[in-house]
């Protein structure tokens, strides 16, 4: 120590001497700083100051390119220089000057270099490789200012393809003896694995020693970086939940130096950060979750203060309790706290109580009918955000009741509210809450009106693209969605007779979208009319280009007659000349459109809007063009990710490992639906998420646990008793008495004001008390979403997919049952096709080895008698199943296949004389059908003949040669058939004619169908994942959806697959972390290749395949299998 | 943390730091925007602002205003508590800070800043080891004059940061009562007992 003192003794005189030159502290008003800062606060007009700053930038500039100027002179430039940039003024040409700095100075003035350094230049500013240098440098200096100052500016900024360089420097700065060094050392290279996470790969174990620094402010810092890694993996640091645990009870403990406390309590920022890093690593893990029970409850305990600090360590704390496992008695905790922050006075703690019941909610709607008072008081209150925040909690617990009001309230805020990030999100959320639980037609269209003039240009493209859609597609009953049409073409109407001029671009689209297609709806709506008011559009100033086509192709739709006609022309005459290329285009053929009829009825059908468009994606109607032009000498066409291929296998080899060529942000493409619909999108077959589906008018749950147990809720149950009184037949009168009888908090006569308050509670809050029964008694919520989207399936399929997931559950397991359908009025009662769990049961009775003889008649009977009639026939087939009568089919099989693997056998049809029975059998590259035709008469069938008819999916091979005609008194005869699957499609019907003649009758047909599935042709394809990495990138189309996550407390994602696998036979590549890729191909066709990945509580899934509908297809099936699993 | 702006109630910006990569224009753009829609709040309001993708914590303290930006996740309370924080930093150094202080000194302010918030992440160490490390380095004139001073104040234990020098006797009896001071701490140092158990290393 002596020496240091002796030194400062020695450096004393020339401190003395100095002191009178440089201008510190607050003595700094001689400076020149001072001068300027002085002379700028005496100017009166930004003029004046822009003249002083420009004089004195050029005076800085003289001074810098001067030779004489000192480091200490340079030291008082820069400050200047830094001022003006403050002010904002450029004087890029001190950066320059600023590394010089850094570079020569001494300490303090390579300090301010530094400093002049990471103000002035951003992390891609081609300057900062000067800095590399210095910084190497001072890493390597024995003066530990130096090396402080370097890792200080390293961890602000340092170019990306830089950091190897110096990386071996600060790694050895890990084990430096200074716990400051060591603290930047690691903040330095939590900088680095922020910009560039690969390159500080291998320092990991370096990390973990970090975490084990004896010093905790070392500690701490490696914590940054440990939030980060967790929170992309949670899974690999398990393990180091307990190191944290301990960390936090020590720090609550206050083990630490009493350094660390601010205003009394022990390292807050310390406790934050584990608070967060414990909720990563406890979400949905129970065993992880009991290790930190105890540690939290001390955390809510310790922190009794008041003072912001342990509010905010609270908060953290209920995020905490609310992420991981839950228990009930911290979920009671925490909500007293969500209470305190909500009832404080204190409007940021306010604040954050709304914050906190906005993600509760998700978990426990019920929460929100306790704070009702305070969150109405929030809707009206002066501060915007407060307001926007309450409104954020309301749409969370938005139902079918409550819609209007909210959705009211909404509106509202948007129409004050001028701030466009505000506006998008808000007139977002009123779009997806109005499509979800509209309550009737004509509410649904002024609530989209309202959205679309609110929402002006600035809102998401996709909400007026999936409203037209939804416009289009329609729902479940024809007469609704006409209805609903005629509503929107009534309002819309009548918005073009008002004032059009206010209307934003957007919504003009959709207005001549709507008129264009289905003003033809309303009769005496006359197209002249609507044309005009179409015109007075185009004829508007501000409307823009695009919306002039849109009005123009909607008057393509319209023009009939000759009235019309004249109107056109006009329109034509003036945009056939338009600068605008698109719309001189629609005018030409508008024009001829309109001149000419016969082409127009044919182009512009009226068409059926349920038929999806078909668009050829594959553009084959170019065939000839292209042939021509490679004729002509053209390149071949390459598709662009083939292009870019070849070009990187050009340039080097790819040193990427295969996980990293896959795009990785899945999540982001397919968490939420709102980005992926367009009208014509060709991918994606369902975008209605089949969980969303199951629960329609619930909150959004799906993937959202339901943690809330019973006993975590008993305590609150005379509030739900009370909000389920007040949600009584009629809300809006009989609340208001029964609020003030009922309601703790405003038992005092109620005064006026109050009376509206708690009529807006009640309208508010209504439907949550039923939630609660639903949450209790464990029944779904039975009111139906109103407009639910049709899954789009494809083409003529579409149909199918829709009747089979209605009756799915009937199908499942038995699936022949349904089909069959016989016309010979003897054979199958028509209640046979009623999908009844008896029938099932008594159709169930022809087990494989008999088939129902035609005596019995049981079907016969069925229509007559009632179900005890039937539970007397049903012991009757099985009373003597040694009829001789009933052949053993199985024993018919052929030879070949008899060892094989193949569907039992079901009966087709049957009726006195013959029974058709079939069964399937899979091999690795073929689909074999088997159909049995067994005489059950004592007399020979003539004439026999078996027809295949098939469709378009399905290619029908006929293996067995020379059926026999005839077929003696209770033989069998046996046909093979090998089917492939053309075009991809869920399932397909196979029907057929069988015609026979008995001997002494007429000749007689039945008729039969059977029904097969996708699954029955899709095979596993046993590649490498280095094919599957080429074969993904060759493939166009592709398909996402998130799917449900089979539970399983090991490895979900392994369970899942194997759910899937059980269903569909499909190889599955390999499986690394949270990712799985699959492959499978259909029988002799294309392959399609999935990829997974484990997502919040879902499966994001992507389908690619060379076959357009093979991922939908497919999808569907998954999605069946996972139901059912 | 994404940036962190000083501005005063005229507007007039007083220190910025950005730990986000952003143009200069972008820059400019999101002080202009920022200061207008802070200015224009009242101060009953709420400290926290949903601004574009980004939560603003902002505080005023006498004619400044503090302004953070974070993201959404982050707590806004401990943010809140930063600027305070920070405030009691410039406070500590400059002794009842104000305005023009951190005007006519805002490169040392910058450098308190640098030490308390690294990268953009607050530190959590002890008070006086930040005060102690902005103090040998703005405090400035001394240290300029022997590193080894410097090095000598980064060794040792809490200290308070000296005045600024002033040519006087007062001064130099100061420093040595301040080194006198230095290693009595630097005694009390080794006989504490640091309770706090670091996590043990698997070897």
């Amino acid at each position: 120590m002596s020496d240091v003192v002796e030194k400062t003794l020695t450096a004393l005189p020339s401190l003395l001497s100095l002191d009178s030159q440089s201008g510190s502290g607050k003595l700094s008003s001689t400076s020149k700083l001072g001068s300027l800062i002085r002379g700028i606060t005496e100017l009166t007009s930004k003029h004046e100051e822009e003249k002083l700053i420009k004089r004195e930038l050029v005076a800085i500039k003289e001074q810098v390119s001067s030779p004489n100027t000192t480091m200490r002179q340079m030291k008082e430039i820069m400050v200047r220089a830094i001022y003006c940039e403050m002010l904002g003024y450029e004087a890029s040409f001190t950066y320059i000057h600023a590394i010089k700095l850094a570079q020569q100075g001494s300490v303090l003035e390579k300090r301010v270099g530094y400093l002049g350094v990471s103000l002035f230049l951003n992390e891609s500013h081609e300057l900062l490789l000067l800095l590399v240098n210095t910084v190497l440098r001072d890493l390597q200096s024995t003066n530990l200012i130096e090396v402080c100052m370097a890792l200080t500016v390293v961890s602000q900024m340092f170019p990306k393809d830089m950091i190897p360089a110096i990386l071996p420097l600060v790694e050895d700065k890990l084990a430096h003896p200074k716990e400051i060094i060591r603290r930047k050392a690691v903040l330095a290279l939590y900088k680095f694995y922020l910009i560039a996470p690969n390159q500080v790969q291998h320092i990991h174990s370096k990390f973990r020693k970090a975490l084990c620094d004896k010093d905790p402010g070392v500690m701490t810092a490696s914590l940054h970086i440990y939030l980060l890694m967790i929170k992309e993996s949670p899974d690999v640091y398990k393990d180091l939940t307990g190191s944290f645990v301990t960390i936090l009870k020590q720090v609550i403990g206050g083990k630490l130096p009493m350094d660390f406390n601010y205003h009394s309590v022990p390292a807050p920022w310390l406790q934050i950060q584990l608070l967060k890093i414990l909720a990563l690593l406890g979400k949905d893990d129970q065993s992880t979750s009991e290790i930190m029970y105890d540690v939290l409850d001390e955390c809510l305990r310790r922190a009794e203060m008041n003072h912001n600090i342990t509010y905010a360590i609270l908060y953290e704390c209920v995020r905490a309790i609310y992420t991981i496992h839950p228990k009930s008695e911290l979920l009671e905790k925490a909500v007293k706290c969500i209470g305190n922050f909500v009832l404080s006075p204190k409007i940021n703690l306010k604040y954050l109580g709304l914050k906190a019941l906005t993600f509760v909610v998700q978990q426990d709607a019920n929460l929100a009918l306790q704070h009702q008072v305070t969150i109405i008081e929030c809707l009206d209150h002066s501060d915007l955000m407060i307001k926007r925040e309450t409104l954020e909690l309301l749409f969370r617990i938005t139902n079918g009741q409550n819609v209007t009001v909210i959705v009211e309230k909404m509106l509202e805020f948007l129409r004050f509210s001028n701030d466009d990030y505000s506006t998008i999100d808000l007139v977002g959320k009123v779009a997806e809450v109005a499509e979800k639980y509209a309550p009737d037609n004509g509410w649904f269209i002024q609530t989209m009106n309202a959205v679309f003039s609110l929402g002006g240009d600035t809102m998401q493209a996709d909400i007026p693209n999936s409203f037209l859609r939804l416009l289009s597609e329609g729902f479940d009953s024809e007469e609704e969605d006409r209805h609903l049409r005629l509503f929107a073409v009534d309002s819309y109407v009548r918005l073009l007779q008002e004032d059009p001029a206010k209307l934003p671009q957007r919504f003009l689209q959709v207005i001549s979208w709507v008129l264009g297609e289905y003003s033809h709806l309303r009769d005496d709506l006359e197209a002249t009319t609507v044309t005009r008011l179409l015109a007075r559009l185009l004829d508007l100033n501000h409307t823009s280009n695009e919306t002039r086509s849109w009005v123009l192709t909607a008057m393509m739709k319209l023009c009939e007659g000759p009235a019309c006609a004249a109107l056109v022309q006009q329109v034509c005459d003036r945009y056939t000349g338009s600068l605008d290329t698109v719309l001189r285009q629609k005018a030409q053929e508008l024009q001829h459109l309109s001149q000419d009829a016969e082409l127009r009825s044919r182009v512009m059908t009226r068409r059926c809007t349920l038929e999806p468009l078909e668009v050829d994606s594959s553009l084959s109607f170019l065939d000839g063009f292209v042939s021509e032009a490679l004729a002509a000498g053209a390149a071949p066409y390459k598709p662009p990710h083939q292009r870019q291929e070849e070009l990187s296998q050009e340039k080097a080899l790819s040193l990427e490992p295969y996980g990293l060529s896959l795009p990785v942000s899945l999540s982001s493409c397919c968490i939420s639906d709102r980005q992926s619909p367009t009208l014509l999108s060709v991918s994606s077959g369902n975008s209605t998420d089949p969980s969303q589906r199951a629960a329609p008018t619930t909150l959004k749950l799906d993937g959202v646990k339901r943690v809330w147990g019973k006993q975590g809720y008993l305590a609150q149950k005379e509030v739900v008793e009370e909000a389920a009184q007040v949600e009584g037949p009629s809300p809006l009168l009989s609340s208001s008495q029964q609020g003030s009888a009922d309601s703790p908090q405003t038992q005092t006569p109620t005064p006026e004001p109050d009376l509206q308050r708690q009529q807006l509670a009640s309208a508010l809050f209504v439907g949550l008390g039923a939630q609660n029964a639903v949450c209790l008694m464990g029944k779904t919520d039975a009111v139906p979403q109103r407009f639910r989207r049709k899954p789009r399936g494809h083409g003529s399929s579409s149909g199918s997919v829709e009747r089979s997931s209605l009756s799915s559950h009937s199908l499942l397991g038995n699936n022949l049952l349904d089909s069959t359908n016989i016309p010979s009025d003897e054979v199958v009662s028509p209640k046979n096709t009623e999908r009844t769990p008896d029938l099932t049961a008594t159709n169930g009775t022809c087990d494989p080895e008999e088939t129902p003889s035609p005596d019995e008649t049981a079907a016969h009977v069925l229509p007559l008698t009632s179900g005890i009639g039937m539970e007397t026939m049903e012991p009757a087939t099985h009373t003597d199943p040694d009829r001789p009568r009933n052949p053993c089919l199985s024993s018919h099989l052929p030879a070949e296949l008899s060892g094989m693997a193949r569907s039992d056998i079901a009966p087709l049809c049957s009726n006195r004389s013959l029974a058709l029975s079939a069964c399937t059998v899979s091999t690795e590259d073929t689909f074999l059908l088997i159909l049995f035709v067994s005489n059950s008469s004592d007399s020979d069938v003539q004439h026999l003949l078996l027809q295949l008819t098939c469709t378009g999916e399905l290619e029908v091979s006929c293996l067995s040669d020379g059926a026999p005609e005839e077929l003696a008194g209770h033989g069998v005869a046996v046909y093979k058939y090998s089917l492939v699957m053309k075009t991809p499609s869920p399932q397909v019907e196979l029907a057929g004619v069988v015609s026979y003649e008995m001997p002494l009758g007429e000749p007689q047909a039945a008729q039969f169908s059977h029904r097969l599935y996708l699954t029955d042709f899709i095979r596993p394809l046993p590649v490498s994942t280095e094919e599957y990495g080429r074969m993904w990138l060759s493939y166009t189309h592709d398909t996402k959806q998130n799917l449900k996550l089979v539970q399983d407390d090991q490895d979900p994602l392994t369970a899942t697959l194997n759910a899937l696998k059980e269903k569909l036979q499909l190889h599955v590549v390999d499986i690394i972390g949270l990712e799985g890729i699959v492959a499978c191909r259909l029988l002799q066709g294309q392959p399609c290749l999935m990829h997974c990945r484990v997502h919040d509580n879902s499966l994001a899934v992507w389908l690619r395949s060379p076959v357009l509908e093979l991922p939908d297809c497919l999808l569907y099936h998954y999605q069946k299998a996972l139901q059912e699993h | 943390m994404q940036f962190m702006l000083l501005f005063s109630r005229q507007g007039k910006l007083r220190l910025q730091k950005w730990y986000v990569p952003l143009s200069d224009k972008e820059r400019k753009k999101i002080s202009r925007d920022l200061v207008q829609t802070i200015l224009a709040r009242k101060p009953k309001m709420c400290s926290f602002l949903e601004w574009r993708d980004l939560k603003i914590v902002y505080k005023r303290y006498a004619s400044l205003y503090f302004c953070c930006a974070v993201e959404d996740q982050d707590n806004e309370l401990i943010t809140l508590e930063i600027i305070h924080r920070y405030v009691e930093l410039l406070d500590k150094y400059f002794g009842s800070v104000c305005e023009l202080d951190i005007i006519f000194n805002f490169e040392k302010a910058y450098f308190i800043l640098d030490e308390f918030l690294l990268g953009g992440e607050a530190q959590e160490t002890s008070r006086c080891q930040r005060s102690r490390g902005s103090a040998k380095r703005p405090g400035g004139d001394w240290t300029d004059i022997d590193p080894g001073l410097a090095f000598a104040s980064i060794t040792n234990p809490p200290t308070p940061p000296p005045p600024f020098p002033s040519v006087s006797v007062v001064y130099i009896c100061r420093l040595f009562s301040y080194f006198a001071k230095m290693l009595c701490q630097q005694f009390f140092c080794v006989c504490v007992y640091y309770p706090y158990t670091p996590l043990q290393h698997p070897r």
